[in-house]
């Protein structure tokens, strides 16, 4: 791998472009965490005494910054690298000049990561405000968006750059990140529902480990399993990044 | 290095995608300061060649040198001393032309004001200020043709590498792009180019190579390869495939093309050889005879032929 500084121009090749464009694409995505919260968290939760010990919507609201860490994250790595690769030649453009395969797909990996920790971070504001997210615990979430981020921008990066048509990213939404969303301890404890192997079964879920680690800072708590999730979350990404590097130098550079 | 060492020197350079050999032994070698044509049908392997040259795909086999340096072992150093104007404009249409501009500095670590000095220079060499503050995206196909020639040139290029610099442009900003490819040769810079317009190749370039299935055919001067392969003059006639041995009688000599019912003969002297035919009522309809010089298209289908079959 031969990363280099090189990785910054990319990144900043999107931040400005994101710049223009920050209110258009931030909107959408904001309300989407916010509308769960208030439809499941407020409204159903009004149906629930308690979930985990607390609130429901007290539950709900950590398990909403990691899945909106995660989306910033997938969509940067998924329609929209794949825009810039086949559709706008951005990558094409970039390799005419001194920056390397490795250093568009570092470049992509870290404004992935940037989008993840932009969008967790303004969904942790609105908490904050509506009197839901226990400051200063809740502070502990922040290094933990970009940390989610990673993982989900290696995850897409990944996949995005095997696929040869933009359709099949829907797969990628519908098949993989929705059940993620509905079964990895968001809406409720999975742990309470599984037994067996199953219990086992479940740490393979890649949100789960982002879920356990926003809302163990929520509650200001420690536990040792937190360093499985932390170990899952880092060793996934790097294995999947290493992957993505020998698929983005054979796409890039063919 | 020395001052007339070539900027581009291919040597025995191959690409197979698979099965299929896209650039087949290529060998080339671009002088310093001249503008460097690179003809050929589509499929031919221009484009292929070209990213072998500034180093974005490997080949298979051969060797790459561009600035004395090899290409695959020195990536950066020969990318950051180049600039290349790909076919499909890459640019960020939500952005202006001198953000656009910005973001090509950056691909080159650029110092920021010595960044924003190019820039300056370069939106008035391209005629670009005018309209310098517009989303690329609501401006004009030569607006977005001579930004996109612009960021290739923001790291001022020793070798500047354009992939049909002018395809779907109006004749007005084509000359325009002409007379500034000229501006930058006569200050030292050396430009590669494809074209498929013979015109563009025959008045822009010192030499040229023309390729075909991944070889080069003819490599020369235009004048040369005009005069060596075809001849001075051209004469256009209207005659049927079953004319033809008619017209040809005791014309053995004679280099010829066909295209459909037209027959073009080629001659130092065509009235001369029209008279000759005439002579022997062998010159098809009158109305449709035509006498004119010789030009770059006759040697590109002399080379490549007329048909359409061997086009993938």
């Amino acid at each position: 791998m031969s990363v280099s500084r090189y990785a910054l121009s990319v990144w900043w090749r999107n931040f400005a472009m994101y710049r223009r464009t920050w209110k258009l694409n931030l909107l959408p995505n904001f309300f989407e965490p916010l509308l769960y919260l208030l439809s499941i968290g407020v409204g159903v939760g009004a149906y629930v005494t308690e979930m985990g010990g607390t609130s429901y919507v007290a539950f709900l609201a950590p398990g909403l910054v990691a899945v909106a860490a995660m989306n910033g994250a997938s969509f940067e790595v998924t329609y929209n690298a794949f825009v810039r690769m086949n559709f706008e030649k951005t990558y094409a453009a970039m390799l005419t000049t001194p920056i390397q395969p490795d250093d568009v797909l570092a470049g992509e990996v870290l404004w992935a990561v940037t989008r993840a920790s932009i969008y967790g971070g303004a969904f942790l504001v609105v908490l904050a405000a509506m009197g839901l997210a226990p400051l200063p615990a809740a502070l502990w979430a922040l290094p933990l968006l970009p940390l989610a981020g990673l993982l989900f921008a290696a995850l897409g990066i990944a996949f995005s750059l095997r696929v040869p048509n933009i359709e099949l990213l829907n797969f990628y939404f519908t098949l993989f990140l929705t059940p993620l969303f509905l079964f990895s301890d968001v809406f409720f404890p999975l742990q309470e529902r599984l037994s067996g192997a199953w219990l086992w079964l479940a740490e393979a879920l890649p949100l789960l480990h982002p879920v356990r680690l926003v809302r163990h800072a929520f509650r200001g708590e420690w536990s040792p399993i937190l360093l499985w999730d932390l170990a899952y979350v880092l060793a996934v990404s790097a294995a999947l990044l290493a992957l993505a590097i020998r698929v983005s130098r054979r796409r890039l550079a063919a | 290095m020395t001052a007339s060492a070539p900027v581009v020197v291919c040597d025995g350079v191959t690409k197979r995608y698979g099965d299929r050999l896209a650039v087949d032994h290529l060998d080339l070698a671009v002088p310093p300061g001249v503008c460097f044509g690179l003809l050929g049908p589509n499929g031919a392997g221009k484009t292929t060649a070209l990213r072998m040259i500034y180093g974005v795909t490997r080949p298979s086999a051969g060797r790459v040198t561009v600035f004395g340096l090899d290409v695959a072992r020195d990536t950066r150093q020969v990318r950051a001393r180049l600039g290349v104007t790909l076919q499909e404009n890459a640019l960020v249409e939500a952005l202006d032309a001198v953000e656009n501009l910005r973001i090509f500095a950056r691909y080159h670590r650029l110092p920021r004001a010595e960044a924003e000095r190019r820039i300056e220079e370069l939106l008035d060499f391209l005629e670009l200020r005018s309209h310098a503050g517009l989303p690329v995206r609501a401006l004009s196909g030569g607006f977005q043709r001579r930004l996109a020639i612009a960021l290739s040139l923001v790291n001022r290029p020793e070798l500047l590498i354009l992939d049909e610099p002018t395809t779907g442009l109006d004749p007005a900003v084509r000359l325009a792009l002409w007379e500034r490819v000229r501006e930058l040769r006569a200050g030292g810079t050396t430009v590669l180019l494809t074209t498929h317009y013979m015109d563009e190749a025959e008045r822009l370039c010192d030499r040229l190579a023309i390729l075909a299935a991944g070889r080069v055919v003819a490599e020369g001067t235009p004048a040369a390869l005009i005069r060596e392969r075809v001849g001075a003059q051209a004469l256009e006639l209207a005659v049927a495939p079953g004319d033809e041995a008619r017209v040809l009688d005791g014309l053995d000599g004679v280099r010829r093309l066909r295209s459909g019912r037209r027959l073009v003969l080629y001659a130092a002297d065509a009235a001369a050889l029209l008279e000759t035919l005439r002579a022997r009522h062998a010159a098809g309809d009158p109305a449709a005879v035509v006498v004119r010089p010789a030009n770059l298209e006759d040697v590109f289908l002399a080379l490549t032929g007329t048909g359409l079959e061997h086009q993938p």
